[in-house]
């Protein structure tokens, strides 16, 4: 059998997988069994393909074989209600799409369809990590393996979170819906915020010496372009969709050849990914048309900024702390006071910034976040070495991966000696 | 599908909790008659529970019962009752228990029933 042929198939149902998993979710109403059709519709097309070739509309010609298997199971199972209103669903839409390969994919059907598996995935009543999994697996495709590696975790493991949360999806009938106008808003953020959880696993690994793992965040990325065309009215969709990329402009320039940290002032611009930053650009002006600012459209805003530095011209950091007093408003977490403490310093307001990050209540929250005392250190590096001492000191006992300890190491050797 | 609404709070806390006689006690009443009046359709069974001290743990092992005075474990919250109810899925569900007076002072967990197929 032609290996490229047989490779081509394999790319073609990966890629068609989500939306034949979304549609029967959206028939059935159930994850497991959406995908257990969806996996014997595979299944044929692994065997039929071969030999008749790629049929014109793949994507329908698996929905529709899967959905015949379901009828078929649905029919000799034990009849319940809920049963029944299945069957008389699947009945209806098969109907509705007699002929697999004259099938016009009704487009707002499976963009709802999407949207409702996205939800499901992304529920409140599962846990975070549980989102996370679930969206990469259903809606992204991934497969267990590619998760697991995403994740640093063993395959096994990940595959008891997937069942456990079909588990969960199925016992407690969480449900395949688009939320109501009163809940949206608040669902649609959860979705946003379990997209970025997925986008900074892979952008700073925890442990390991290997700092960027690049495929979460493509993927993530690409999750994040499939919620803009759901959702294109939503600005803050564009802006995480816009913030990812512009955050992704820097991954090759994060660690230099030895596999240390670098931080933002001292990238190799020349590393950092022009093309993904116009399209970060593009994409948050998109949001900004939309005249509905946001969190994730600020965040979005600031680093483009940083990718706007260069060599003779630094970042605007007037403009970023403007940014981030105007995000502070939204979303005044200690993290985004840090870093507007961080603003203000470079923006030659060191005083205030040291104030502010005095603050017992701030010091106390990021008592244990490493970036805390790096900056602290930063900012008294030169006006009181002493103290810097200790911040970096506090910070390498905190740090969990080996680019940002040597980099801490580094820091700590350029300070003069201890005063007594 | 029916789901079990098991309402949790601080049974100590006299303004949360407020006993029978205290100023407290008939608006809290009326707050679930009103909970049992918009639901009522839905509303498959419940009781309200009295204290936590009232309780007796039982096991029985190795034939042997065993009898402890209190409840279960000792939380900061207690299960101060619980209603059974009907709805079509856990959104629905959690809508409803939402309603719950104790909802907005304590916590409802709620949690399918199993359905057994005959």
């Amino acid at each position: 059998m032609d290996e490229r042929n047989r490779k081509r198939i394999e790319e073609v149902i990966q890629q068609e997988w989500p939306r034949v998993v979304a549609t029967l979710a959206g028939d059935l109403g159930h994850l497991g069994d959406a995908e257990d059709a969806a996996q014997d519709a595979v299944e044929r097309a692994l065997r039929d393909w071969p030999t008749t070739g790629l049929p014109d509309r793949p994507g329908a010609w698996l929905t529709t074989v899967a959905r015949r298997r379901s009828i078929d199971r649905l029919r000799r199972a034990k009849k319940g209600r809920e049963k029944l209103v299945q069957l008389g669903r699947l009945e209806e839409r098969l109907h509705k799409t007699a002929d697999p390969d004259m099938v016009d994919p009704d487009a707002t059907l499976l963009r709802d369809d999407q949207l409702r598996l996205i939800f499901a995935c992304c529920h409140p009543a599962l846990s975070d990590d549980a989102q996370m999994a679930l969206t990469l697996r259903s809606v992204g495709g991934l497969t267990t393996r590619e998760i697991s590696a995403g994740f640093l975790i063993p395959e096994a493991t990940l595959a008891q979170r997937l069942v456990r949360a079909k588990k969960k999806i199925a016992a407690a009938a969480i449900p395949f819906v688009i939320p109501p106008d009163a809940e949206l808003l608040q669902r649609t953020n959860l979705v946003r915020t379990v997209l970025y959880l997925i986008f900074n696993e892979g952008y700073s690994a925890s442990t390991g010496g290997d700092l960027v793992r690049v495929d979460l965040c493509a993927e993530a990325i690409r999750l994040a372009g499939l919620l803009v065309e759901l959702t294109p009215d939503d600005p803050e969709s564009w802006g995480l969709l816009a913030l990812m990329e512009l955050t992704h402009v820097r991954r090759n320039a994060r660690q230099d050849g030895s596999g240390e940290l670098v931080l933002l002032a001292d990238q190799d611009r020349s590393l950092w990914d022009r093309d993904l930053h116009q399209s970060g650009v593009t994409h948050l002006d998109q949001a900004m048309r939309l005249d509905r600012p946001g969190p994730f459209q600020l965040q979005a805003a600031i680093s483009a900024l940083h990718n706007e530095a260069t060599d003779d011209a630094p970042a605007d950091w007037e403009q970023i702390e403007l940014l981030y007093r105007r995000l502070l408003e939204t979303l005044p977490t200690p993290v985004v006071r840090l870093n507007h403490a961080v603003a203000l310093h470079e923006a030659g307001r060191s005083d205030e910034a040291l104030a502010n990050l005095a603050d017992q209540e701030l010091a106390t929250a990021l008592a244990t976040y490493r970036p805390y005392h790096i900056a602290c250190g930063q900012i008294l590096f030169d006006r009181n070495p002493d103290a810097a001492r200790e911040a970096f000191q506090v910070a390498q006992s905190l740090a969990t991966n080996e680019p940002e300890r040597a980099y801490l190491e580094r820091r700590l050797a350029q300070l003069p000696a201890p005063s007594k | 599908m029916k789901y079990a609404c098991l309402i949790y709070n601080d049974e100590t806390n006299a303004e949360t909790n407020p006993q029978f006689g205290t100023p407290g006690f008939e608006p809290m009443m009326a707050g679930y008659m009103a909970f049992g009046e918009k639901h009522g359709a839905r509303i498959t069974g419940g009781e309200a529970l009295h204290d936590t001290h009232t309780a007796t743990s039982v096991r029985l092992r190795d034939g042997e019962i065993h009898r402890t005075d209190g409840p279960f474990a000792e939380t900061k919250e207690h299960l101060g009752g619980f209603y059974i109810i009907e709805a079509e899925n856990l959104d629905e569900a959690i809508s409803v228990a939402a309603d719950i007076p104790h909802a907005a002072s304590g916590t409802v967990e709620v949690r399918p029933c199993m359905v057994f197929e005959d």
